[in-house]
């Protein structure tokens, strides 16, 4: 077992025209933890992927190792150490 | 008179230059992207724009150089919405997200308070900011007045901030218009608000609540810079004038095709003089007849003229939204634009529009700089 092994956390590319947002190691047991980290060291990013009032944006999605996650509310998702989470937006139409 | 104008699209920031051979778009930011309101802060030149993203929100920001470069900027963000809240008075059966939706009006403070800004957004909050919108704290005086929970929206699914009235004789005293909520005012600085005076009429409302102040809907609220006491506004239901600083409005009928619009222009200096863009109401919103006019009233409401010369005048169906008409200084230069695309100008007042473009995303907000 690698004991090193810590969450990655990926970006959509259509993110990164706004806001840089590398991909990155991270420590935490959730999705809110594991995102929360991410932010403190990327505070510019945490507008693009919450609201105000820290929820994940509506029209947002989660995955953890390509499974979308349960919990959109509480992102209390557990995550595997080795884990890869990967965010990204929906591609929903609009004028 | 005016040189410069902003204009705010679905699809980007235009700025407009006026040289010998008149009026043209010299510059285009945020191509591409919904660009919502646009300020210009006289006090010292900066440029504020609103973005919303969808996806990943509402966004603001700044330039320092005329809008040649951009810095994002703070968004206004609400404070967490304390767990054991309960709201008392929803009107629509359930309590505002505490979450900001949309940046609805932004103007600048007064000119003896640098880098003070006011923002009203959806879903009513409005917010200042004393760095020139590095950050922002939300009015809790007027977002915790438990009358707030009474507004609701108009068109849109949460109430909202549109306009905001810095009076120039007096920084601390400041109208507000709410779509659906009235018109309320501070004399503080935004310590402690009240609705304003009764006047206003929402026929869609039960007849013994018609004229609640509360509940009105002002579309946009006009100031006079020189005679602040007179205030215009183009309502849901018609169009309203007060003369003793929105204590009191009276209404004013007669104009044609229609008094339903969204955009309202107060000359700057005379009282007596605004403008306004009708269209059919209240669901369909198109321009009477395909006629694209501009009523002008110079005698306070008494009369009005429809300015026709250099619009389209058949198979037009440009609505104007409520922050994309404005005037300069001078009053003479009006410029307008619609959700077609459509974008006029004219500097004797209103007399004749030249057509700057029919090509344009829709037009959001349309905003000249001025001085300050």
């Amino acid at each position: 077992m690698d004991f090193t092994a810590v969450p990655t956390i990926r970006f959509t590319q259509n993110i990164q025209r706004h806001v840089a947002c590398p991909v990155r190691a991270v420590a935490g047991g959730t999705i809110r933890e594991a995102l929360e980290q991410y932010f403190s060291l990327h505070p510019q990013a945490r507008g693009y992927v919450f609201d105000d009032q820290s929820r994940l944006r509506e029209h947002m999605a989660v995955f953890a190792d390509g499974k979308q996650i349960q919990d959109r509310g509480g992102l209390s998702d557990p995550v595997a150490m080795d884990a890869v989470i990967d965010v990204i937006q929906a591609l929903s139409g609009g004028l | 008179m005016a040189q410069r104008c902003h204009v705010a699209t679905r699809k980007g920031l235009f700025t407009l230059e006026r040289s010998e051979a008149g009026w043209s778009i010299r510059n285009v930011g945020f191509t591409g992207d919904n660009c919502t309101l646009v300020m210009h802060d006289p006090r010292n030149g900066d440029l504020i724009a609103a973005l919303h993203h969808g996806h990943f929100g509402v966004k603001m920001h700044r330039s320092r150089d005329g809008g040649l470069s951009w810095h994002e900027i703070a968004a206004p963000k609400y404070p967490e919405k304390p767990a054991d809240y309960v709201a008392k008075n929803p009107v629509e059966g359930k309590a505002a997200d505490w979450s900001l939706k949309l940046v609805w009006a932004l103007a600048p403070g007064g000119a003896d308070e640098p880098g003070v800004l006011w923002c009203g957004t959806l879903p009513g909050g409005l917010f200042r900011s004393g760095d020139g919108g590095d950050s922002w704290e939300l009015n809790r005086a007027l977002w915790d007045d438990p009358r707030r929970e009474e507004w609701f929206g108009g068109g849109a699914d949460h109430p909202g901030i549109h306009s905001i009235c810095v009076d120039p004789r007096d920084c601390r005293h400041i109208t507000v218009g709410i779509s659906c909520g009235g018109a309320w005012i501070t004399r503080d600085g935004g310590q402690t608000w009240q609705p304003s005076g009764p006047g206003m009429r929402a026929e869609y409302m039960p007849p013994e609540r018609q004229y609640e102040p509360n509940i009105q809907d002002p579309h946009c609220i006009a100031q006079c810079l020189a005679d602040p006491d007179t205030m215009w506004v183009q309502h849901h239901n018609g169009i309203f004038r007060s003369t003793d600083g929105a204590n009191s409005w009276a209404e004013i009928a007669g104009a044609q095709p229609s008094t339903f619009g969204f955009a309202v222009a107060a000359h700057p200096r005379e009282p007596g003089t605004a403008w306004f863009i009708p269209a059919v109401k209240d669901e369909k919103r198109y321009p009477a007849d395909g006629r694209v006019v501009v009523n002008r009233t110079r005698d306070a409401g008494a009369s009005f003229e429809m300015l026709t010369r250099g619009l389209p005048q058949q198979h037009a169906y440009d609505l104007v939204y409520r922050h994309a008409l404005d005037v300069d200084d001078s009053g003479e230069v009006l410029a307008f634009g619609s959700t077609t695309g459509s974008l006029w100008i004219s500097e004797n007042g209103g007399d004749d529009w030249e057509t700057i473009s029919s090509n344009l995303p829709p037009v959001y907000a349309v905003r000249f700089e001025k001085s300050a």
